[in-house]
């Protein structure tokens, strides 16, 4: 299991006349993952090494723009506002996210009556385009007429009634855990597979040898699921830091209010494509910049933990 | 593990607990666009409308070119898809099956795909579209769709085609069959639930994605379902019903396909991470 698996020497030899149209195979696939791909994130590298008038490329200017992202006001302070922001939904996901989808996964690999069927349920908000989750949940925390303060007020809790996409303080809660509750059906079923993927024989050894309850989903099982959590940790790590389309589709490019809900996707989106970055005007140069540095938070986590993984599989 | 009669209720609560929340804002949303505004606005919990009414549709179906949407949502996912399959599976197969220098590098270039957020390359990739002369066309959706997801298609394929005997291609050959052939005629047939895997996981991505055609396309005509329906968000902002109307029109057609095939659908979004 794992997302690179080593690879194994082929077997077959091509013979003939015309074995040479054999490498004609790999080349439609190639050509268009290369150019629409990887000479796009290989140009984005080129593009934050240069000075920027709209799409007009200016002059090299070597690392400032990275300079100008770390250092200037209010470059650097977005930056780590947006950056903190990740890691918070980061966490959050780990905790609410898979918490929960590791328990509803167990459950049903306990044996539960409709497991079927709840396995379905729990998976349809997966199904929506993320615009239509959040414009759904936007009508359903309208602090007038939504759902949601309804329910509160209905069950006396009146109190806890509050504009949540409104305020600050609970904003981008509110957008983890719409993010939560859109994710769960898919990060259940990553995890049953890897609980159904444990060899039946191993946890009645187990339990011959007198582990239970806690003890045995704490020793036994969870050690055992590791790749699928190992898997699940590196999804949700890339998409916390890729956090881009329910806050935009629910709080607008600026990360409003206040940029409480800003991320680094949304701030990448700002500089390069709309005149609110903060530059005065769209700045590629600094998009760009951006890009590279997020690409690299990205590619070095999702590296590291995959190794992490395979060296573990190897101990196996 | 035995668990008490106390244990197991609690397990069932709060297993069909969270079965609410995944289906209730989902079922409000269908429920509420056959309501008018007056009626949301007095009851928006409430799953029944007391009046089964249909002119929300025929209002959001004279506002906004829904069946434009639609169609070029159709079109731009059916395209992907097939472009994705057709392409990953010829270099699954030349990956799976042949053993060169190159062959291991070339299947390493393709999974860095797995890592690579695309959205990095989001400016070079505006400029390249505006060369190519594809701003504002669904081809730049198609083209864009299509190198994303052949990462992941040729990783579940080249695993799959791996799993096929030699010894049947083998026998085509002595047949007298080309390589072309053994590949059409032989191996794809064979690996038809890989295949399905492939078809849904790009199928939901090209259909939900709203980043990409916000960037590319700026005519009305040419909007995908989801760009589309901000249209209506800006437009319409205080007329819940239409609003709920809009998102349930489009919600539903991946909705229906997914009820018709849901053991596919979970299994093939799994299969790509947990062999």
């Amino acid at each position: 299991m794992g997302v690179i698996s080593t690879f194994e020497r082929p077997t077959i030899r091509p013979k003939g006349r015309a074995r040479w149209l054999i490498h004609l195979f790999p080349i439609p696939a190639l050509i268009v993952y290369g150019l629409f791909v990887v000479y796009p994130i290989i140009s984005a590298f080129l593009y934050s090494l240069y000075d920027w008038d709209g799409i007009k490329r200016g002059v090299f200017v070597g690392l400032k723009n990275f300079v100008t992202l770390f250092t200037v006001e209010p470059f650097n302070e977005m930056f780590w506002n947006a950056f903190g922001h990740n890691v918070y939904y980061f966490i959050i996901e780990m905790i609410v996210q898979n918490g929960i989808a590791f328990g509803l996964a167990f459950l049903i690999y306990r044996k539960i009556r409709g497991s079927s069927f709840l396995k379905i349920a729990y998976f349809m908000p997966r199904l929506l385009s993320v615009i239509v989750i959040g414009f759904l949940w936007k009508l359903i925390l309208n602090p007038n007429y939504g759902a949601l303060n309804t329910l509160l007020t209905k069950i006396g809790l009146e109190e806890w009634a509050k504009p949540w996409l409104g305020d600050p303080d609970t904003a981008l809660l509110a957008i983890i855990l719409i993010n939560c509750w859109f994710g769960i059906g898919f990060a259940m079923l990553i995890f049953l597979a890897g609980l159904q993927s444990i060899p039946e024989e191993l946890i009645e050894a187990a339990r011959l040898d007198g582990a239970r309850g806690i003890s045995l989903l704490w020793k036994i099982i969870l050690p055992l699921c590791m790749p699928s959590i190992t898997i699940m940790t590196i999804f949700t790590f890339i998409q916390a830091f890729e956090a881009f389309e329910l806050v935009y589709a629910m709080q607008g490019s600026m990360g409003e209010p206040f940029r409480s809900t800003d991320t680094l996707a949304v701030y990448f989106y700002r500089l390069a494509f709309s005149s609110a970055g903060g530059a005065g005007d769209v700045s590629v140069g600094l998009g760009s910049a951006l890009a590279v540095v997020l690409f690299f938070i990205v590619a070095s986590v999702s590296a590291l933990s995959l190794y992490l993984m395979r060296k573990r599989e190897v101990q196996h | 593990m035995r668990t008490s009669v106390g244990g197991r209720a609690a397990q069932y609560v709060l297993a069909y607990l969270f079965m609410l929340i995944s289906l209730y804002p989902i079922v409000l949303m269908i429920a509420s666009s056959f309501k008018t505004n007056m009626q949301i606005f007095e009851n928006p919990l409430s799953l029944l409308p007391t009046a089964f009414s249909l002119d929300t549709y025929r209002k959001l179906w004279e506002v906004v070119p829904f069946a434009d949407f639609l169609m070029n949502s159709i079109f731009v996912s059916v395209m992907s898809v097939l472009l994705i399959t057709v392409f990953s599976a010829m270099a699954a197969f030349y990956l799976a099956r042949f053993s060169y220098k190159w062959t291991g590098v070339l299947y390493f270039f393709f999974l860095l795909g797995l890592m690579i957020p695309i959205k990095l390359g989001l400016v070079p990739l505006f400029i390249l579209m505006k060369n190519l002369g594809l701003l504002n066309s669904l081809w730049s959706l198609i083209l864009i769709y299509t190198a994303s997801g052949i990462p992941i298609s040729v990783f579940i394929l080249t695993g799959f085609f791996r799993t096929l005997p030699v010894e049947l291609e083998e026998a085509a050959r002595i047949d007298g069959c080309n390589h072309f052939q053994v590949f059409w005629r032989v191996l794809l047939p064979l690996i038809r639930p890989a295949l399905a895997t492939v078809v849904i996981i790009n199928f939901i991505h090209a259909w939900n994605d709203f980043f990409f055609p916000l960037i590319f396309i700026q005519s009305d005509a040419l909007k995908t379902i989801p760009v589309g329906m901000m249209v209506l968000f800006g437009e319409y902002e205080t007329d819940w019903s239409l609003l709920f109307a809009g998102l349930t029109l489009s919600a539903l057609p991946m909705i229906g396909v997914f009820l018709m095939a849901s053991r596919q659908f979970m299994e093939g979004l799994t299969a790509g991470a947990v062999k």
